[in-house]
Parts: C-alpha cells; sequence; structure tokens
C-alpha cells in the first residue's frame, strides 16, 4: 500500500468522525429541542455568532432553532473547571470517559453509509469492508459498558456504584435479545436471496432491495429497537443514570469536559444505533423497497448518476437516521422509566423468549423459501460469479 | 355508600404496553404543536397580580412629605431581622417639625428579607409597603441592603386617606390660636 492510499484513508476517517460527531452534536440539539416542543416551551433559542446571525432572515431563523447554542455548549465544557474529586481512583477517572467514547467512533470503521458503482457493480461506502462486519460491531460497541462501569467504580461513591452495577446488568441482559433479533436478517441475507455469503452489512442492506426488512420481520425490528434503547442507555431504560434516585448514577462525580464526553459518548452510541438499525432493518440508502414488481431503479434510483448518486445516497441514509433519533428522542419525553424489576423482567422473559422464537419461526420461513424457490435465478448470484 | 370500583384484569393487548406507548406519543406529538407558554424573560414580563408581595419599600404622601416616623414597630416586627432604622430628630426649620421623628436612615437587606409583608401589616403609618418590584439583582452583599433614599426611589407616592399629621397640624394651629377643641 502506498502513502497516498493511507493518506487518503487517514483522510476518509477523519471526514467519517467528522460528520459523525456533528451529528451527535446536532442531535444534542435535537433532543433539546424537541424535548421543550413537547413541554410547551420554546427551547435555546438566543446563542448567536455575531457574523452569521446577522443575515436578515436566515441569521434569524438559525438562531431560533438554536443552531448555535451546540459551539457555545461545546465552549463551555471545555472552558469549564474540571473538579477531581479528593476520593476518586484518578487514573480509570480519566480513563473511563475516553472508553465510553472510543468503541463508538471504532464502530464506525465497518459502518456502510452509501454506495458507489464502478461498471454497473455496487460497492459500499465504508472505511472497511469488514466480512464479520456485524460481528466487529456487536463486539466492539458492548465495549460501551466498560466505560460507564469503570467511570462508576472509579468515583467511589456509592450513587455512582449503583449505577454502574445495574448498567452492567442490563447491558450484558439485553446483549443477548440484540444479538438474537439480528439473526433472522443474516439468514436471509445469506439465504434466498442469495447473499455473498458473509455477514457485511453492505450485503444484508443488498437482501432488502425487494422488501425492507423492517415490512416483514416487525418482531425482531422490535426486539432489535427495544434491545437498543437499552444498549444506549436511553429512557426508558436509563438504569445507569436513574437521575431521580441516584443524583446522576454513573457519571455523579464527573464534570467539565469528561462529563462532555459522556454525554457526547452517549450520542455517538444513539447515532451509531440508529445507522446499524437503518441497515439492519430500514433498507440503508435504498430510497423504496421494490416490493417484488417495481422497477429496479426504485431502490437506487441514483445508481448511474456518478458520484452525486453516491452523495445522494449518503444523505438520504442520513436523513433515515435522523429519523430515527428523532423517533429515540420522541419515545424519551413521552414514556416514564421502567422500574430495575420490570427492566430485567422484559428483558429475560419477554424479550429473549421473542428472539428466540423468532429465530425459529424465520429459519422455517426461509429454509422453506430455499428449498422451493429456485435460487439459481437470483440476480445476486450471478452477479457474484460474473467477475 | 361507597361504590365499588371494578377493576378488570389487563388484556393482553395491554399487558403488551404497546398500546399505550403509542396513545402516549400520540399526544406528546399533540402537545409538540401547541401554542408555547414560554415566557422570553427579560423582553417579556408577566402580569404581576393585585396584592403581589414584592420588595418592601417606603412610600411618601402625596404632598410629599415621608410617611415613615421610625417608630421602629417594623424593625421588631421583622421575623428575619432584616429591617434595621436609625431614628432621627426633625430639623427645627422643617415644615414637618411636629412629626417630631423621622428615620435618619433606613436599611433593609434584601438578602434577609422574606417578603412576609408583616412591616406593611405593622406600619401605624402606612408608610411601607411592599409592591411589585420582583427582581433584585446586585454583585455583592453590600448592594443588597437598600438604604433610605433607594428605598423611597422604589416606593414612589401612594394616596393617602388620612393625612394624619396635616390634621394634628392644623389641630395644633387652631388651639394654639384659641379655638376651643
Ligand atoms: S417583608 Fe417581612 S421580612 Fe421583609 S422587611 Fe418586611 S417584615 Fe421583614
Ligand atoms: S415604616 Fe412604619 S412601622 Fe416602620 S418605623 Fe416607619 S412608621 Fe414605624
Amino acid at each position: 500500500m502506498d502513502w497516498i492510499d493511507i493518506l487518503l484513508k487517514v483522510v476518509y476517517c477523519v471526514l467519517v468522525v467528522v460528520v459523525t460527531m456533528t451529528i451527535a452534536g446536532y442531535s444534542v440539539m435535537a433532543e433539546r429541542k424537541i424535548a421543550s416542543w413537547i413541554q410547551g416551551r420554546i427551547g435555546p433559542n438566543r446563542a448567536r455568532i455575531p457574523g452569521i446571525a446577522d443575515i436578515p432572515v436566515l441569521g434569524t431563523a438559525l438562531v431560533k432553532l438554536g443552531i448555535f447554542q451546540l459551539p457555545a455548549d461545546g465552549l463551555k465544557f471545555l472552558f469549564k473547571e474540571e473538579p477531581v474529586p479528593a476520593h476518586v481512583k484518578k487514573v480509570y477517572y480519566t480513563i473511563a470517559p475516553c472508553l465510553a467514547l472510543v468503541p463508538a467512533l471504532v464502530v464506525l470503521v465497518v459502518l456502510p453509509f452509501g454506495v458507489y458503482y464502478i461498471d454497473g457493480q455496487a460497492h459500499p461506502l465504508v472505511l472497511a469492508d469488514l466480512d464479520i462486519g456485524i460481528l466487529f460491531i456487536l463486539a466492539i460497541s458492548s465495549l460501551g459498558v466498560y466505560g460507564v462501569v469503570l467511570g462508576a467504580w472509579a468515583g467511589n461513591n456509592k450513587y455512582s456504584f449503583f449505577g454502574g452495577v445495574r448498567s452492567s446488568a442490563q447491558m450484558i441482559s439485553y446483549e443477548l435479545a440484540l444479538g438474537m433479533s439480528i439473526l433472522p436478517v443474516f439468514m436471509w441475507a445469506n439465504g434466498p436471496t442469495g447473499g455473498l455469503g458473509d455477514l457485511t452489512l453492505f450485503n444484508v442492506v443488498t437482501s432488502q432491495t425487494a422488501l425492507w426488512n423492517v415490512i416483514w420481520m416487525p418482531i425482531p425490528a422490535f426486539v432489535y429497537l427495544t434491545a437498543l434503547f437499552a444498549e444506549t442507555n436511553r429512557l426508558p431504560f436509563d438504569m445507569p443514570e436513574t437521575e431521580t434516585e441516584l443524583v446522576g448514577g454513573f457519571h455523579t462525580e464527573y464534570g467539565g469536559f469528561k462529563f462532555g464526553l459522556y454525554f457526547t459518548g452517549e450520542y455517538a452510541h444513539m447515532v451509531i444505533g440508529s445507522a446499524v438499525f437503518t441497515i439492519l432493518f430500514f433498507g440503508g440508502w435504498q430510497f423504496l423497497p421494490t416490493f417484488g414488481f417495481l422497477p429496479e431503479w426504485v431502490a437506487n434510483p441514483w445508481a448511474s448518476w456518478g458520484w452525486i448518486g453516491s452523495v445522494v445516497s449518503v444523505i438520504f441514509f442520513i436523513v433515515k437516521l435522523y429519523a430515527l433519533m428523532v423517533f429515540f428522542i420522541w419515545i424519551r419525553w413521552t414514556l416514564p422509566r421502567f422500574r430495575y424489576d420490570q427492566v430485567m423482567t422484559i428483558g429475560w422473559k419477554y424479550l429473549l423468549p421473542m428472539a428466540l422464537a423468532c429465530i425459529v419461526f424465520y429459519a422455517i420461513v426461509i429454509g422453506a423459501w430455499d428449498t422451493f424457490m429456485n435460487v439459481q435465478d437470483t440476480p445476486a448470484i450471478i452477479n457474484q460469479s460474473a467477475p | 355508600m361507597s361504590k365499588v370500583v371494578e377493576r378488570k384484569p389487563l388484556t393482553f393487548l395491554e399487558k403488551t404496553y404497546l398500546p399505550q406507548i403509542v396513545g402516549g406519543l400520540k399526544i406528546t406529538l399533540q402537545n409538540a404543536f401547541r401554542p408555547k407558554v414560554t415566557l422570553q424573560y427579560p423582553e417579556e414580563r408577566p402580569p404581576i397580580p393585585e396584592g403581589y408581595r414584592g420588595v418592601p419599600t417606603l412610600v411618601r404622601d402625596p404632598n410629599g412629605r415621608e410617611k415613615c416616623v421610625s417608630c421602629q414597630l417594623c424593625e421588631f416586627v421583622c421575623p428575619p431581622k432584616a429591617i434595621r432604622i436609625t431614628p432621627g430628630e426633625i430639623p427645627e426649620e422643617s415644615e414637618s417639625v411636629h412629626v417630631e421623628k423621622g428615620p435618619e436612615d433606613f436599611e433593609i437587606n434584601m438578602l434577609r428579607c422574606i417578603y412576609c409583608g408583616m412591616c406593611q401589616e405593622v406600619c401605624p403609618e402606612e408608610a411601607i409597603f411592599l409592591q411589585d418590584i420582583y427582581s433584585v439583582v446586585g454583585t455583592t452583599r453590600e448592594e443588597f441592603v437598600y438604604h433610605k433614599q433607594k428605598l423611597y426611589e422604589l416606593g414612589g407616592t401612594l394616596p393617602d386617606e388620612h393625612y394624619k399629621w396635616d390634621k394634628k397640624k392644623a389641630a395644633t394651629e387652631r388651639a394654639a390660636a384659641g379655638g376651643h377643641h
């Protein structure tokens, strides 16, 4: 590999991280705005950056929307005094917030976020097209809990500790349901549609050209979404924080920029989670499912547009992702928190059996499909053997 | 007569909790499009209702005479001891010399005041009123101790029904002129 390749990769990485962090940042803004709308308030509408805010109509609109609140908040976090309580374990206390954020960013590596075409062959826009994509994502993103647990432990305070213990229990419980609920998706991706026989997410998206998985796999989608809420510590599963009982939960002892890291980490996890959900169940960057009878171009109308098409596909992906984020936020300001035992009951007694039942059910359905339909005619197999 | 409320067992759908979630989402969505109740504070001010107990202030009567006679009742009644009065004589040449006493200084510590309104209630001269000022700001503790001048500035003039001291003055003058009391 020559150095220009390496340089390009670095540039891509930086780009992807910057875009993701911006999305994460602005979902904080979205959270605040939507929260206030739901509560009959207006929300942040005063922060202004002189030059831009003075543009007649646009500037005022942006200020009203609170667009400039984000840099203001970021600066505030940067310049805030960072108190380190005397009783914390300093080393772990410092490492923990980074540990919470890093897994989310690492997962980005295997996340396809768009598509480009070379000679009519679709390729994913992705940093590294790993064969084991989804396994990598599951493995790495569950490391995020270590940030929480370590931070809780380092806080050396019983409230943080409770938060940490709860969060580890919750994460482990829901990890199972999360992993199981996506098995049908991969059975399908590697089965009748004639996938490439691997776990890449690109493969999953291609397998949804005819029908998005959410339409015919609503229960796995529901289980996955619920587990995702739990994994990202979002209400109604925000056990680790539970402001009402545990002060701030695992980050009770944190302030300043370290708290900011936790905060962005949470939202970065949400962004990644929504992205994965979009890919697994909502057809990724595809425009509309073809339902088996619509012409092929409906799925990727931008296939022939060259690089503009790729950009549009990325934008469409981000739109879907944002819709899901808004749903996350909307749920948060609607539902009260579950009690701890309810969280455990839901996880072990309902979601897990449901996911298992789905595996069996869809295995039978897909197996039957495989047996009775003529697999050889499916396009992906032909594509695979073509080059 | 007591009424027994029948509690039906939850149906299957209710147990899944999903219809409830959807209902909740609908409600929050509707709320999101309701008119907002936010008051843009520094630009918009809330209406102050009648009888509001704001900052205690000293008032003058319509003739511009200060009403407080420095009796110190408010100082004694004030539960958190927010008031401190330095009584003073009224100088001979003043036209309200017949009142004999007035406050030389009148301090109210706004950090101590609990806006209970006791001072207003106890004042025999109707000289101290809790009016509609609610925003008390300052950067040092000293700034929160309001002195006499500031209290009169805030208080302004309120209508007076009695003109008690004017009547007394008139009566004294009449008596001095040999009038029959
Ligand atoms: S309002 Fe109450 S606390 Fe305030 S000065 Fe008057 S008596 Fe004291
Ligand atoms: S304000 Fe009223 S109660 Fe207080 S010293 Fe003056 S006259 Fe007396």
